[in-house]
């Protein structure tokens, strides 16, 4: 065992992967001799050389058109791209080749690829270094996408989706890339993709999150316990495949559902969770299910974002508010 | 050597024969034996006969919409041709001579543009990706196929194919950048066929020619007559061996003529106009052929008797084609996957249920 961050974490699960995969390559941009603008990458390109750990050229289209090529050819590319907001450029390449390659070769060609970046607000950054997209990710067929929010489960989620034979999206909070400290087992280990994960059981309310906003979550249910509730907090881990049978049982037993997010609420993550809990728990429901979501609105630059970052206060208030209902 | 001498800076073009199939550089003709060029004049005339039978089965409502290759035979099969065994095909949708070459049965071709999935799944074809509708997306995956093939230290090539208007596209400027920097062994073809859709090439660029944009990426780019066999040839083999003997890169433009339409759906007569049509008409690659064939004194077979035998060969294939199109449900959800979600397989399950209450309601 050793303690490490989430960096750390991603980091490990990498280089175990290049080492026992001869398949494996990583690139993207700055991930080679500086090792990724978080150090993620860093030591690697040194370890596995510049044939297999590099840099590329400066184009998300192309880093991921390269690597859904690579797949077909027989690699298992891991490419970064930098930021959840400079995503966009490679969206053709993502939704119209990577997610759709297996099914328009009718399985003849497969795409087994990750690509992965930092997401997430909270960190005063300039304009597009601060979002949240994966509900755009989750929405389109053929993609898997994960969110850890623990070393611990972002060696294991990293290593399985390396060995998925379909395209995983990684989505790394890096609002807690350092600021979470665990345990992790040196050895390799998976954690299946599409598994949720109970963090803590509870009766009152169910309160799903994923990501960085499970610290939130966990800080707000210091006060809800005070309060004298009850929460059962569970980490979505995958957000598609969606773990419906873990989130339906939770709220069937509870009979009360709050979703914690930081993405622009509509049409979200907490939408698909709402459209769940009333198609499989509608008469379970004693409360109306509620969303705690980003405004429908950009992120705010620094000076604004405390308004839009989810606070623990803001949490604990939706819970009181939802069991008190 | 052609990759040298065919400066596209000074709008050179390669052309070997002329518009009356007349030698015009014996020193750059390649050196083809009777029976080979018999094999390239035959794989051009089933190539033409097999779009003109494609066309006229999308009339009579049997197929959809379909891009017809007409007037760019000489390119697809020179390269179906000079393709090796192992070298990668990336393809957009106007190649047909290449496919055919590459192992993709024309049954396969007829399958999928009657809307079944199953007609990319080539069962024959080897380092074939499907067709590629999404314009220019498609030579990125040339590229990172050929960063593999160095990578497995192989000594394949990638061969990949965009329209005039897909130079325009960021992912073709984007792929020939990373192509270079990469030194990955891929051929890129643009087949300037004069029109993407209905937008002429002179509205796509301010470039003198579309070759000449190779130099902004530090990779050799040639100018050829697409309508010539021989060039076309000659210039792959050329570009076949650079490419293979790892010097990277190499953009080939072969300036062409789309004699029919973008696809069955739209109407050049609103774009383009007759003088223009014949003009080109005489640049004809399968007549220039044909001339080039009777000139040299190639024992051939009467054209009326091989197209007649070539129609009958492509009806069988669309007949198969036509009675292996059944589509079950399951095929609409189990590839999406290499496991199905077990939403997907609710989805299914549900769909089902709805079918058998459907069914006993009549």
């Amino acid at each position: 065992m050793s303690v490490m961050t989430i960096v750390q974490a991603i980091n490990n699960a990498l280089d175990i992967k290049l080492a026992e995969d001869p398949t494996v390559v990583v690139y993207g941009e700055d991930v080679g001799v500086e090792g990724g603008v978080f150090r993620v990458t860093e030591g690697l390109q040194k370890k596995y050389g510049v044939d297999r750990v590099f840099d590329s050229p400066l184009a998300e289209s192309a880093i991921v058109g390269t690597a859904v090529g690579m797949a077909a050819a027989g690699l298992r590319p891991v490419v970064e791209l930098q930021f959840d907001g400079f995503t966009y450029p490679a969206f053709n390449q993502i939704v119209s080749h990577a997610a759709r390659l297996r099914n328009r070769t009718r399985g003849l060609f497969q795409v087994p690829m990750v690509i992965r970046f930092p997401y997430g607000g909270g960190i005063n950054a300039l304009e597009h270094h601060s979002e949240s997209p994966e509900a755009l990710y989750a929405h389109i067929p053929g993609l898997k996408v994960v969110i850890p929010s623990t070393p611990h489960d972002a060696k294991g989620l990293m290593i399985a989706a390396i060995e998925s034979n379909d395209p995983v999206i990684f989505m790394e909070p890096k609002r807690i890339y350092r600021a979470v400290k665990q345990e992790v087992n040196d050895a390799r280990y998976t954690i299946p993709i599409g598994k949720a994960n109970v963090v803590e059981e509870g009766k009152d309310v169910t309160v799903v999150a994923y990501g960085a906003m499970i610290r939130e979550c966990q800080k707000a249910m210091v006060m809800a316990k005070e309060a004298g509730i009850s929460v059962e907090l569970i980490d979505l881990r995958t957000i598609y495949p969606i773990d419906k049978e873990t989130i339906v049982r939770s709220v069937q037993k509870t009979g009360r559902l709050i979703v914690v997010a930081e993405a622009p609420q509509s049409f979200s993550v907490g939408s698909e969770l709402m459209a769940i809990a009333n198609e499989e728990a509608f008469l379970y429901l004693e409360a109306p299910p509620k969303r705690v979501m980003g405004f429908d609105t950009i992120v705010p630059l620094a000076k604004g974002e405390s308004f839009y970052v989810i606070s623990p206060e803001r949490i604990f208030y939706e819970i009181e508010r939802t069991v008190q209902y | 050597m052609i990759l040298n001498d065919f400066d596209p800076k000074e709008n050179k073009i390669v052309r070997l024969i002329d518009n009356d199939g007349k030698v015009i550089r014996p020193d750059l003709m390649p050196d083809l034996d009777d029976e080979t060029l018999l094999k390239a004049y035959h794989a051009m005339l089933f190539a033409r006969v097999a779009d003109e039978m494609a066309v006229s089965y999308q009339r009579q409502g049997r197929m959809y919409t379909y891009p017809p290759n007409m007037g760019q035979e000489a390119i697809a099969v020179a390269a179906g041709m000079v393709m090796r065994h192992d070298d990668w095909l990336i393809p957009v949708f106007r190649e047909l001579g290449t496919w055919l070459a590459k192992g993709i049965q024309l049954k396969e071709v007829f399958l999928y543009y009657m809307g079944n999935e199953e007609g990319s799944h080539f069962k024959q074809a080897h380092h074939v990706l499907p067709f590629s509708v999404p314009i220019a997306s498609q030579l990125l995956h040339a590229v990172g196929i050929g960063f593999s093939i160095n990578y497995f230290k192989k000594e394949e090539v990638a061969f990949t194919f965009v329209g005039d208007g897909g130079t325009s596209e960021g992912d073709f400027s984007e792929a020939l950048n990373f192509a270079a920097v990469w030194k990955t062994p891929v051929v890129f073809t643009i087949q300037n066929n004069q029109y993407a859709i209905s937008v002429p090439v002179r509205n796509q660029t301010k470039s003198i020619n579309l070759a000449v944009k190779s130099m902004a990426f530090g990779m050799p780019g040639v100018q050829v007559d697409g309508n010539d066999f021989f060039a076309m040839y000659a210039t792959y083999q050329e570009a076949l061996s650079y490419a293979a003997s790892g010097k990277g890169p190499v953009l080939i433009e072969a300036v062409t003529y789309r004699k029919g339409s973008h696809t069955t759906s739209d109407d050049p007569t609103k774009y383009r106009n007759k003088e223009e049509e014949e003009a080109w008409e005489k640049t004809d690659p399968l007549s220039r052929m044909k001339s080039y064939l009777q000139q040299k004194g190639v024992p051939m077979e009467d054209e009326q008797e091989l197209r007649e035998k070539y129609r009958s060969e492509v009806d069988q294939q669309f007949e198969e084609a036509e009675h292996s199109a059944s589509y079950p449900l399951e095929d609409v959800f189990q590839y999406m996957y290499a496991d199905m979600p077990a939403d997907l397989q609710k989805q299914k399950e549900d769909y089902r249920q709805f079918l058998t209450w459907k069914e006993k309601r009549k």
